[in-house]
C-alpha cells in the first residue's frame, strides 16, 4: 500500500523479486521448493541407493526404523525401510521426481489446450464462445476428482492416462481465465489496430492477445500444480493412478498404508509428509504470485 | 422462463446421454470380466456360456442399446462378483454414505460457522489470522494423508477409536445407522471428521467474508446505536442475514462430500457407496461401476438443475442473460 508510487512502472519480474523479498514465509517456501525440484532432478546422484534397482535391495533390511544401518553396513537409512528393504529417503527422492513431473506435465498441456479454446472464445464469439463456455461451466459443477476417477474408471490406469485425466480436469479453469481476461482485452486499441492492419487471426490470437493475458494464466497454473499433484497422490492412493512400475508419493503411501496399524508408521508417514511440504510450499509461492501479479490487488 | 426450464431440461439430457455413452463404451471396452470369473482350467464351453449369460456376445451398439433400455427401467445389470442387482448393491450401501456425508456436513457447520464468525469479527486479532491460516491448510492437506495421520494419532498411538469399519448398526425403519450407538459413533467420528475438514475449511472463509460484509451494513450500525446486546447483535441482525449464501453453498456442496466420500471410505473401510466402486474397479465389476457412475451422474445433474432453476425463480437476471 505505501509503496504505490514506485512500484507503478517496474516491470513483473522486478515487482516479483521484490514482492518475494519482503514476505519471507513466501521466500522459505520457494527455497524448500527449489530444493525440493534440485532433489528430485539430481536424485540418482544425490541419493545413497536406486529403490528399483533390486540388486540394491536387501530382503534383511526390510521394515527397519528410521535411522537404523542394513545388514551389511552399506546403507544407512535416515528414514527407514518398506517391507522390500528399500531406502525411504530414496524412494521419495525418485517418487518426487514423478509426481513433479505429472504435475508440471498435466498443467502445462490442460494450460496450452485450455488457454487456446478460451482466447479463441473471446476472439471468435458468437456460437463458438456459447459451446465452449457451456461445456466449461458443465465440467466446473462437478468435483474434479469424479471426473478424473470418472475417467480412469473407463479407460483404465497408466501414466498417459493419469496425465490425460488432470489435463481434462483442469482445462476448464485455464479456459475460463483466459476468457474472461481476453474480453477485456478484446476492447482495447491495440487489438482493433491489429485488426485494421489485416493481420490473420492466429496472429492476433497468439501475438497480440496472448502476452497480455499471460499474468493471470500464470497465477492459476501455479494454483493448479498444486491440485494436480494432490490429485494423482489421491488416485495412485486408490489404485487408480500409476502403476507399481512408475512409484510415485502416492504409492508409496498406500505401499505402507498395510504396516500403519502394526506402527511401522515411517513407510507411509514421510513420503505423506514430502507431499504435504511440496503442496504447501507451491501454494505460498502461488499465493504470493496472485497477489503481486493480480491487476486488480494493485492501486 | 418456460424456454429457460426447457433449455435447461434438455442440456441436462444431453449430459446424462453423453455420460452414459461415456461410461458405457469406455467400461465394456477395457479388460474381459469372463476371464476373472472363470478359472483357468475352465473348457471353450463354459467361457462361451458364461460370455452368452452375460450378454457379452452381441455387438456393442446392441449392447448399448440394451444397456439404455435397462438403466431406463432401472435394471443396471448384475454384479459379476455377487450375483445380485448392481442397483440393490448400490442402494444397500447408500445409507452408510449419507450419514458420513451427513456427519461430515454437521461437523464442518457446527464447527466453522462460529470459527468464521470470529475470524470476521475480530479479523486483525491474531485469532482471526490463526484461524484463516489454519483454514488454508484445510484446502490445501490432501484429504487421504490427513486420514492416515488421524489413524495414526487417535487409532494407533492413542487407541481411542476404532480405524475401520462401521460398528454395529441399528435398524430404523429397514435401514441401518450406527449413530445410534456409542460403538456406531466412534466408528463414525473419524471417517467424518477427515470427510468434513474441506468444507470446514469453505465455510470458515464463507461465514468470514459475509461477516465482514455485514459488519459494514447500516442495519448493524443502528442496532448497536439502539443499543442492543452485542451478543443480540451478532447472533439476529449478523447471523440471519448470513445464513442464506451459506445454506446454498451447503447445499451445494453435499454433492462434492458424497464424491468425496470415495477416498475417505476406502481409507477406513467405511462399508459405504464409495467403497464399493473402488473394489468394484480392481475387480472389474463393471455393472457395478456403471451403476455407481450413472447413479452419481443423475445426482448431479439433479443437484445443479434444482440450484438453477432456484437461481432462475429468485433472480430474473439469470433468466433473460441466458436466452439472450
Amino acid at each position: 500500500m505505501t509503496d504505490i508510487h514506485f512500484t507503478e512502472f517496474k516491470s513483473p519480474s522486478i515487482r516479483l523479486l521484490r514482492a518475494f523479498s519482503k514476505d519471507w514465509i513466501a521466500l522459505l517456501g520457494l527455497s524448500i521448493l527449489c530444493l525440493l525440484i534440485l532433489l528430485a532432478v539430481f536424485a540418482p546422484l544425490l541419493v545413497p541407493q536406486n529403490p528399483y534397482d533390486l540388486v540394491q535391495l536387501n530382503i534383511l533390511d526390510s521394515r527397519l526404523t528410521p535411522g537404523s544401518s542394513s545388514f551389511d553396513g552399506r546403507f544407512f537409512y535416515i528414514l527407514g525401510t518398506d517391507d522390500q528393504g528399500r531406502d525411504i529417503y530414496s524412494a521419495i527422492a525418485y517418487g518426487m521426481r514423478i509426481s513433479f513431473g505429472v504435475g508440471i506435465i498435466s498443467t502445462v498441456g490442460a494450460l496450452i489446450f485450455g488457454a487456446t479454446l478460451g482466447l479463441s472464445a473471446a476472439y471468435l464469439g458468437n456460437r463458438f464462445e456459447n459451446i465452449v463456455m457451456r461445456i466449461v461451466d458443465i465440467q466446473l459443477s462437478f468435483p474434479a476428482i469424479l471426473i478424473a476417477l470418472i475417467l480412469l474408471a473407463v479407460f483404465g490406469q497408466g501414466l498417459g492416462k493419469i496425465i490425460t485425466a488432470l489435463m481434462t480436469v483442469q482445462w476448464a479453469y485455464y479456459a475460463r481465465t483466459a476468457r474472461s481476461t481476453a474480453l477485456v482485452e478484446m476492447g482495447k486499441e491495440y487489438i482493433q489496430a491489429a485488426k485494421c492492419l489485416g493481420l490473420g487471426h492466429i496472429r492476433i490470437i497468439f501475438n497480440h492477445l496472448l502476452p497480455n493475458c499471460v499474468a493471470p494464466l500464470i497465477v492459476v497454473a501455479a494454483m493448479q500444480i498444486a491440485a494436480a499433484i494432490s490429485l494423482e497422490a489421491t488416485l495412485s492412493f486408490l489404485g487408480l493412478g500409476l502403476p507399481i512400475t512408475e512409484p510415485s508419493l502416492g504409492l508409496l503411501i498406500s505401499n505402507g498404508y498395510a504396516y500403519l496399524m502394526s506402527g511401522k508408521y515411517w513407510i507411509s508417514f514421510y513420503p505423506g509428509l514430502a507431499l504435504l511440504i511440496m503442496i504447501v510450499c507451491i501454494n505460498l509461492v502461488a499465493d504470493r504470485l496472485r497477489d503481486t501479479l493480480n491487476p486488480r490487488l494493485q492501486k | 422462463m418456460l424456454t429457460f426450464l426447457l433449455r435447461r431440461l434438455s442440456e441436462s439430457l444431453i449430459v446424462l446421454l453423453a455420460m452414459s455413452l461415456l461410461v458405457f463404451v469406455g467400461v465394456y471396452a477395457i479388460g474381459n470380466p469372463v476371464d476373472l470369473l472363470i478359472s483357468p482350467d475352465a473348457t471353450a464351453q463354459d467361457i462361451e456360456q458364461v460370455t452368452k449369460s452375460l450378454g457379452l456376445d452381441k455387438p456393442l451398439w446392441s449392447q448399448y442399446f440394451y444397456f439404455l433400455v435397462q438403466v431406463l427401467r432401472g435394471d443396471l445389470g448384475h454384479s459379476f462378483m455377487f450375483g445380485t442387482p448392481a442397483i440393490e448393491l448400490l442402494l444397500n450401501k447408500m445409507p452408510a454414505t449419507m450419514e458420513l456425508a451427513t456427519a461430515a456436513m454437521l461437523i464442518a457447520c457446527t464447527l466453522g460457522i462460529p470459527l468464521g464468525l470470529i475470524a470476521g469479527l475480530k479479523s486483525q486479532s491474531w485469532i482471526g489470522k490463526t484461524i484463516m491460516t489454519v483454514s488454508i491448510f484445510g484446502f490445501s492437506l490432501p484429504t487421504f494423508w490427513v486420514g492416515l495421520v488421524l489413524i495414526m494419532f487417535f487409532s494407533v498411538q492413542l487407541g481411542w477409536l476404532p480405524s475401520s469399519g462401521r460398528g454395529p448398526t441399528i435398524d430404523l425403519y429397514g435401514i441401518s445407522i450406527s449413530f445410534l450407538s456409542w460403538e456406531g459413533i466412534k466408528h463414525l467420528f473419524l471417517p467424518a471428521l477427515n470427510l468434513a475438514l474441506f468444507k470446514l475449511a469453505l465455510i470458515i472463509r464463507l461465514t468470514r467474508a459475509g461477516t465482514q460484509e455485514a459488519l459494514m451494513q447500516d442495519y448493524v450500525r443502528y442496532a448497536r446505536a439502539k443499543g442492543l446486546s452485542e451478543s443480540r447483535v451478532i447472533g439476529v441482525h449478523i447471523l440471519k442475514n448470513i445464513m442464506i449464501p451459506i445454506i446454498t453453498v451447503i447445499g451445494l456442496e453435499f454433492g462434492s462430500v458424497i464424491a468425496f466420500s470415495i477416498v475417505t471410505e476406502s481409507i477406513f473401510a467405511w462399508p459405504g457407496m464409495g467403497k464399493l466402486l473402488i473394489d468394484s474397479i480392481n475387480n472389474l465389476d463393471r455393472p457395478v461401476i456403471v451403476a455407481y457412475l450413472c447413479l452419481i451422474v443423475v445426482f448431479f445433474v439433479i443437484i445443479n438443475l434444482v440450484v438453477d432453476i432456484l437461481y432462475a425463480l429468485l433472480d430474473p437476471r439469470v433468466r433473460v442473460g441466458g436466452s439472450a
